[in-house]
């Protein structure tokens, strides 16, 4: 018991815990858009390993951090339109094309990795985005030890929260996506187009999700590996629900995911003896489920969700 | 005369093998309030629609007015071009996001949509103008999905008027109102067209049609058979262009009542709001006899509607269909003791939109043997049994084999009962079982209600039409906040005044 209450109180663990959030944070946020707008986005898996790969590639190529940050994120977009067209004008199933998706993004990722560097056995590093010492913020009292040791892509991933929070809720757009997410109709009879709401959507939360896996090889490592997403688009999809399709609640739940993932890494140090690790490994996932039973009995689904829409069709 | 501000010019579309307008031309004046009249899929939705740009005609074409009075051809297949050019359109089913305010709804689509701020005080101030103009009042600030009908469809009436509509098109506004809700709104409008606005309606209301029209026009078949003045206008004329012939009367003779076949002995059901509340009730229905509930909606016809249907559990009371006690009410231990459902919503309870219309007609009895062998469904089986139906129930459409929600409000309806009549039910629940259709189908309702009754059936009939409860119902019950009361008398007056709960 002393353990965990210590190590609750501690700063490190309070700064991984809002590391392990930061790629989470923008994947809830991007599908949370792509939902909004009443189209599951499956792809989310692979668009990571794609924003992963192509932010570190470019940055190994040459280009600056922000650099390639902006090319995973056009490289997301760039998936996220193949998916918004497959599933919006043609409404093919969302299920299908966005498994697809991921399958074929995480395919081409790892193949041009391997044809740009066929034979190298420990992957080359870049220099990441360094931790930001923000002024007066860092020097707060346990808090400011808490962010100072954070990159500027979790300060732009908080950011985001209020960016699409703010979008969402008081700008034209934001209330258009809403209304496309709800019923399809109510927006093309006030003469907007279903088709361009739905698809600029996908693409820009496809374009949001890149950047998740970007933070992975240009912050929290130096590297890509294969394997290294290793399910957060999945656990994004889930924390979507337990956000009830809101960004204050989805910056809540990435934390909360970030800080069991964070105490489990801890008590597996401390406890590793009397438990076997894998139920640490496995704990994060059983309390999200939990979690995720108990808010999402609560949650209101977009009404039209997974519904294609057709122009003129009943 | 008045100036024109629209004409139709030979407007044809095609679904398929379906010809849903031939060839329909139609104008319209400067205040001027037209009906728009034609039996179910006599493609009047059809027809607008194409004018306010969802649907693209197959030939013809549109002109508008503009500002200064002049014709000009109309973009085809745009509702952008139709706003712009001062169409409004309420469409039949509701277009409303549910999840956003009312002001969010009439302001979509007429705000720049890459601006960073929105002027919702301008947007509220002009609103809170038309609203006093109009007298369509509608609480603006929360999300639609709390508003009522009637709230709903002055809503989207406000969302035309908000983009200036010079031309006001309403698909069956009053389908979904109060008789009291409807006359409001009419003289809302009335008072509208005084200061230019123009408007076409279509309805299934005889009476609202006479009341406040000017000029009647009518389809058949997808084709225009007739116009003519209100003042020249009474019910059966119009009645016999809208089906070429004089529908029938219904007639019902005197039935001695037989064993009962529902009783629900105090009955509770505890609601989240009123309209799912239910009281302490007792009812009993018998065999040969058609019970009709009269109120109000909103007043707990909800509550009894799923008891009934095994929606909702009680919680208290008991339920007995025919002699034995349900004691776990569920849809399925409904239907198989012997329950047929006419629900209020067809659309989402009666059918399932994306399946065809054969599926639908056997999808309460899919494990019957007629309609699978292990497991299997026989679909041969399934689509001569839906082509009989059909036939019977002159079900018209795209065909059995097209998805339901193809069909119009109407023949989705006739499905519904191909579906509960084909099983002789013991006991018929019809929930607004005419709420939408025209007089021909009414009667047609009517009549498979008192066919049922003489084969032994019982029939609980809801409905807020006092006039189609007097004309079928046996015994009447008024329901009024959750709470059931018998009258002896059959006098519209006073049912009336129980409704409103001014008379005991
Ligand atoms: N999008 C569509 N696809 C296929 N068939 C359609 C479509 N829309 C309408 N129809 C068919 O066209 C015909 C006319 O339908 P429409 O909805 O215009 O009738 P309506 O006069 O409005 O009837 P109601 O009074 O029941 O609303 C019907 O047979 C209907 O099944
Ligand atoms: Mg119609």
């Amino acid at each position: 018991m002393m353990d965990i209450l210590n190590i609750l109180l501690s700063e490190s663990f309070w700064a991984a815990s809002l590391r392990i959030a930061t790629p989470l944070i923008f994947g809830v946020l991007g599908a949370l858009i792509c939902e909004r707008a009443g189209v599951l986005n499956l792809g989310i898996e692979g668009i990571f390993v794609v924003g992963a790969m192509c932010g570190w590639m470019a940055v190994w190529l040459g280009a600056g951090l922000w650099g390639g940050v902006l090319i995973a994120a056009l490289a997301g977009g760039f998936f996220g339109l193949l998916h918004a067209i497959l599933t919006v004008p043609l409404g093919l199933s969302q299920h299908v094309s966005g498994l697809g998706i991921t399958l074929f993004a995480t395919s081409v990722s790892y193949f041009s990795y391997r044809t740009a560097l066929p034979n190298v056995s420990s992957p080359p590093r870049i220099t990441p985005f360094q931790p930001l010492d923000l002024p007066i913020l860092s020097d707060l009292p346990f808090l400011g030890s808490v962010l100072f040791q954070q990159t500027a892509l979790t300060w732009l991933a908080l950011l985001m929260v209020g960016v699409v929070w703010y979008v969402m809720n008081r700008t034209a757009l934001g209330v258009a996506i809403q209304a496309v997410g709800d019923n399809p109709d109510s927006v093309d009879a006030q003469g907007l187009s279903v088709y361009a709401l739905r698809m600029g959507a996908i693409v820009a939360g496809s374009a949001l999700m890149a950047l998740g896996g970007a933070f992975l090889t240009m912050s929290a490592f130096d590297a890509f590996f294969f394997g290294m997403v290793n399910g957060r688009g999945w656990v994004c999809i889930a924390l979507v629900i337990f956000a009830s399709w809101r960004p204050g609640k989805a910056l809540f739940g990435a934390l909360l995911f970030g800080a069991f993932d964070a105490l489990q890494v801890r008590l597996q140090t401390e406890m590793g003896a009397l438990v076997p690790g894998q139920v640490f490994l496995m704990a994060p996932y059983i309390l999200s489920i939990i979690a995720l039973v108990i808010a999402a009995r609560s949650a209101d689904y977009p009404r039209a969700l997974l519904t294609p829409w057709f122009k003129g069709q009943r | 005369m008045p100036e024109q501000v629209l004409s139709l010019n030979g407007l044809s579309k095609r679904f398929g093998s379906v010809v849903a307008n031939d060839d329909v031309s139609l104008t319209l004046r400067r205040g001027e309030v037209l009906a728009l009249l034609g039996e179910n899929g006599a493609g009047k939705t059809t027809l607008m629609n194409m004018l306010f740009g969802h649907y693209l005609p197959d030939a013809g074409t549109i002109d508008v007015s503009d500002e200064a009075g002049r014709m000009r051809p109309l973009q085809l297949g745009h509702p952008q071009a139709a706003l712009a050019a001062g169409i409004g359109m309420v469409h039949q089913h509701f277009t409303l996001a549910e999840n956003i305010s009312a002001l969010d709804n009439i302001t979509l689509g007429s705000e720049p949509l890459l601006a960073l701020r929105r002027d919702r005080k301008a947007a509220r101030a002009k609103i809170e103008g038309i609203i006093e103009k109009s007298g369509l009042k509608a609480p603006l600030s929360i999300p639609v999905g709390r508003l009522s009908v009637g709230e709903r469809q002055r809503v989207e009436i406000l969302k035309a008027l908000y983009r200036d509509a010079r031309v006001l098109v309403l698909d069956e506004p009053t389908a979904v109102l109060t008789p009291q809700e409807a006359d409001t709104l009419f003289e809302n409008i009335k008072a509208m067209t005084n200061e230019g606005l123009s408007v076409i309606f279509i309805s299934h209301k005889l009476r609202e049609v006479l009341a406040f029209s000017d000029r009647i026009a009518v389809l058949r078949h997808g084709v225009k058979v007739g116009e003519l003045e209100t003042s020249a206008a009474d019910e059966k004329a119009i009645a016999r262009m809208m089906v070429g012939a004089e529908t029938p009367k219904v007639s019902r003779e005197r039935m001695a009542a037989g064993a009962p076949v529902m009783q629900l002995k105090g009955v509770s059901v505890v609601g989240r709001s009123k309209r799912d509340t239910l009281q302490c009730v007792d009812l009993e229905v018998r065999a040969h006899e058609i019970l009709g509930i009269a109120g109000i909606s909103g007043n707990g016809q909800n509550a009894l509607a799923q008891v009934i249907s095994g929606l909702a559990v009680p919680t208290a009371g008991a339920i007995h269909i025919v002699d034995s006690e349900i004691s776990k009410p569920t849809p399925q231990a409904m239907v198989s003791a012997g329950v047929g459902r006419i629900p209020e919503d067809r659309h989402r309870e009666g059918i399932v939109g994306a399946m065809t219309v054969a599926e639908n007609m056997v999808i309460e009895r899919l494990g019957d043997m007629q309609v699978q062998s292990r497991g299997l469904l026989r679909r041969d089986a399934i689509q001569s049994n839906a082509k009989k139906l059909a036939k019977e129930y002159d079900v018209r459409g795209p065909g059995v084999t097209a998805p339901s929600r193809l069909l119009s409000g109407g023949n989705i309806q006739k499905l519904i009962l191909a579906r509960v009549f084909e099983h002789a039910p013991k006991l018929i629940l019809a929930n607004q079982p005419t709420r939408g259709l025209d007089m021909g189908a009414a009667a047609e309702v009517g009549r498979r209600l008192l066919e049922a009754r003489e084969r032994g059936a019982g029939v609980v009939l809801i409905s807020e039409d006092l006039d189609e409860i007097l004309g079928l119902a046996d015994r009447i019950v008024v329901i009024r906040d959750g709470q059931l009361t018998e009258t002896e008398s059959h006098d519209r007056e006073r049912i009336g005044l129980m409704m409103a709960g001014e008379a005991a």
